[in-house]
């Protein structure tokens, strides 16, 4: 199976978050940085899917020369090659994204023959617009299933099952397909230290995309306003549960 | 102001309540109000009745390829009417599967989309809208272009819209819509019905929520019994599922479920913001932590500092003791 994993970079961000001077980022001075979640569990699907039936993930990203660290994580637990297609950092609108994307997949495939799945993550943790894995099935003319949190393949067909109320509904979609994965559907293994090595070394290929803004524009970030109420102190350690029953009580849930 | 498009899903004979949210909100734009009902053929007969959310004109699509669904046939059940009116926006629901209708209808003609929209401002040149980052954590101010423009209402940010007594039946249109082969190739082929006796995370009016504090996976015993007597469920952040001390299906958060119980017991938690996002509609937190400067104590009704250890199964032996 040929399989293309697409991952994003974005902070790990910690109790809060601040904006940045110029209002239309987050300061990250003092963050790390990670795979957006849903997609580390797409590498890791990918991953396993290889495993169990042959061939090679390719891993690729959309972002700054930074972004580099989040191929090298997805090399370092099983893809075999990594493709950057490199920005200056702005934030790039869905529409410019997905299109960026679909330039690169036509590219690859025509190097390498056709992706038989493209995997993605649901939504992205930073900018959750919901909507860049359906524009690139679109252009590409495949089928697409979000949110999946199981995948199976046999012979030319993917299964995927997602989660809808009271069931989990089961898609059989011919390959070549795209499909959006929602974290859950795998436990992510930590890179081995061998991994580690391996993908240090490994050469990661290089396109420059081409920028074409489409919207929606951004003005700016905004912190939301919460309201903040009192803590009200119920006590320190165990003494504290009398207190702590009577509120239960109070309240009706005891 | 041209008329307003909204989807609208059709569960069990009525619109749900994702749905009546996102008629509130686009009423709240001013314009004349209609909406699109898709679906296998009987779902006709709930649209006249959205008369009384204020809706002049439903239109229908009705089809037996829409049995099973497909967000892709209906992507173009939901262009077939919007290209057969001038609208100034098809605003759909927040939900997964309205979402991605919407995603498909705008990667079609290629026009931008702004999911999660918490505010609309229709008063300049060019419409402004206010959506949802980081699952709501930040906010994103943004010009929305298109005709018509195509946004998603973030889930509970506007009350249901209620019916209005006295209103009058709205007007049902028939649409045809073009379905292809090629929208059925992601469609559901079954539905695999999960039987639970547990209370779900989603619904619980009480939830214990175990974070990186408890240390192991068998230190969750003490919030399992906890929970049990309080008739709810454990929820457990994203450090724990990822320890692998507890299913993903129990996580509380961006990337795991949305709660809203009564009460929250966050024991053990920091509170990083994507777990917070997960836990904000909770009426009430009661943390219990070590430490006074976690970030979750700006989010507390209550708190108890000290060790969850002890905290934890101190309160289950008081509960015991005045039941008995």
């Amino acid at each position: 199976m040929r399989i293309l994993s697409l991952v994003k970079r974005v902070p790990a961000t910690g109790g809060r978050i601040n904006l940045a001077a110029d209002g239309r980022s987050i300061d990250t001075a003092y963050l790390g940085f990670v795979v957006s979640p849903h997609e580390e569990c797409a590498v890791e699907e990918g991953v396993r899917l290889v495993e169990a039936h042959g061939g090679e993930v390719v891993v690729m990203t959309l972002g700054p020369a930074e972004a580099a660290d989040q191929l090298r994580d997805a090399l370092a637990i099983g893809a075999e090659r990594a493709v950057h297609l490199e920005t200056d950092g702005a934030d790039w609108d869905p529409v410019a994204t997905a299109s960026a994307l679909v330039d690169a997949v036509r590219t690859l495939e025509t190097d390498g023959g056709p992706f038989d799945l493209i995997l993605v993550g649901n939504e992205s943790a930073d900018s959750g617009g919901y909507q860049v894995g359906i524009r690139l099935a679109v252009a590409l003319d495949r089928p697409m299933v979000n949110g999946a949190k199981a995948i199976e393949v046999d012979g030319g067909v993917a299964r995927a099952r997602r989660q809808a109320p009271g069931g989990w509904e089961v898609y059989d979609v011919p390959m070549p397909a795209v499909i959006g994965v929602r974290e859950g559907i795998n436990l992510p293994r930590y890179p081995s230290v061998p991994g580690r090595l391996r993908a240090r070394k490994k050469e990661i290929e290089r396109m420059t995309p081409e920028h074409r803004p489409a919207g929606p524009e951004m003005i700016r970030l905004r912190i939301p306003v919460e309201q903040t109420q009192e803590v009200e102190i119920l006590g320190r350690g165990p003494e504290a549960a009398p207190r702590v029953v009577e509120i239960l009580r109070e309240i009706g849930v005891l | 102001m041209s008329a307003v498009l909204v989807l609208v899903e059709i569960v069990d004979g009525a619109p749900d309540r994702l749905s009546l949210e996102a008629l509130r909100f686009a009423a709240g734009l001013g314009g004349p109000l209609e909406a699109a009902v898709i679906g296998a053929p009987g779902v006709a007969a709930a649209a006249a009745g959205l008369g009384a959310y204020g809706v002049a004109t439903v239109h229908v699509v009705e089809d037996e390829r829409l049995s099973a669904y497909s967000a892709a046939a209906f992507a173009s059940g939901l262009a077939a009417i919007s290209d057969g009116g001038s609208f100034d926006a098809v605003i759909v629901p927040g939900s997964e599967r309205c979402t991605e209708i919407l995603a498909h209808v705008a990667a079609r003609s290629g026009a931008p989309m702004a999911a999660n929209v918490v505010a609309v401002d229709t008063a300049g040149d060019r419409w402004q809208v206010t959506r949802q980052r980081w699952a709501g954590s930040l906010l994103e101010d943004a010009y929305l272009d298109g005709s018509p423009r195509l946004l998603s209402v973030a889930p509970h940010v506007v009350a249901a819209a209620e019916p209005m007594a006295g209103a009058g039946a709205a007007v049902v249109q028939m649409v045809t819509a073009d379905i292809t082969e090629s929208d059925l190739r992601a469609r559901v082929s079954g539905i695999e019905r999960t039987a639970s006796d547990k209370v779900s995370l989603a619904e619980a009016k009480v939830v214990v929520g175990g974070g990186r504090g408890l240390g192991s996976a068998e230190a969750f015993a003490i919030l399992d019994d906890l929970a049990d007597l309080l008739g709810g469920t454990v929820g457990v952040s994203r450090v724990v599922t990822s320890q692998g001390w507890r299913p993903h299906a129990q996580q509380v958060g961006q990337t795991g479920t949305r709660i809203a119980p009564d009460l929250y017991i966050a024991c053990g938690i920091s509170g990083a913001i994507q777990h917070i996002v997960g836990c904000k509609a909770a009426k009430r937190i009661l943390v219990i932590n070590t430490d006074p400067d976690a970030p979750i104590f700006g989010r507390a009704t209550y708190a108890v500092i000290g060790d969850v250890h002890q905290v934890v199964p101190a309160i289950a032996a008081e509960i015991r003791r005045v039941q008995s």
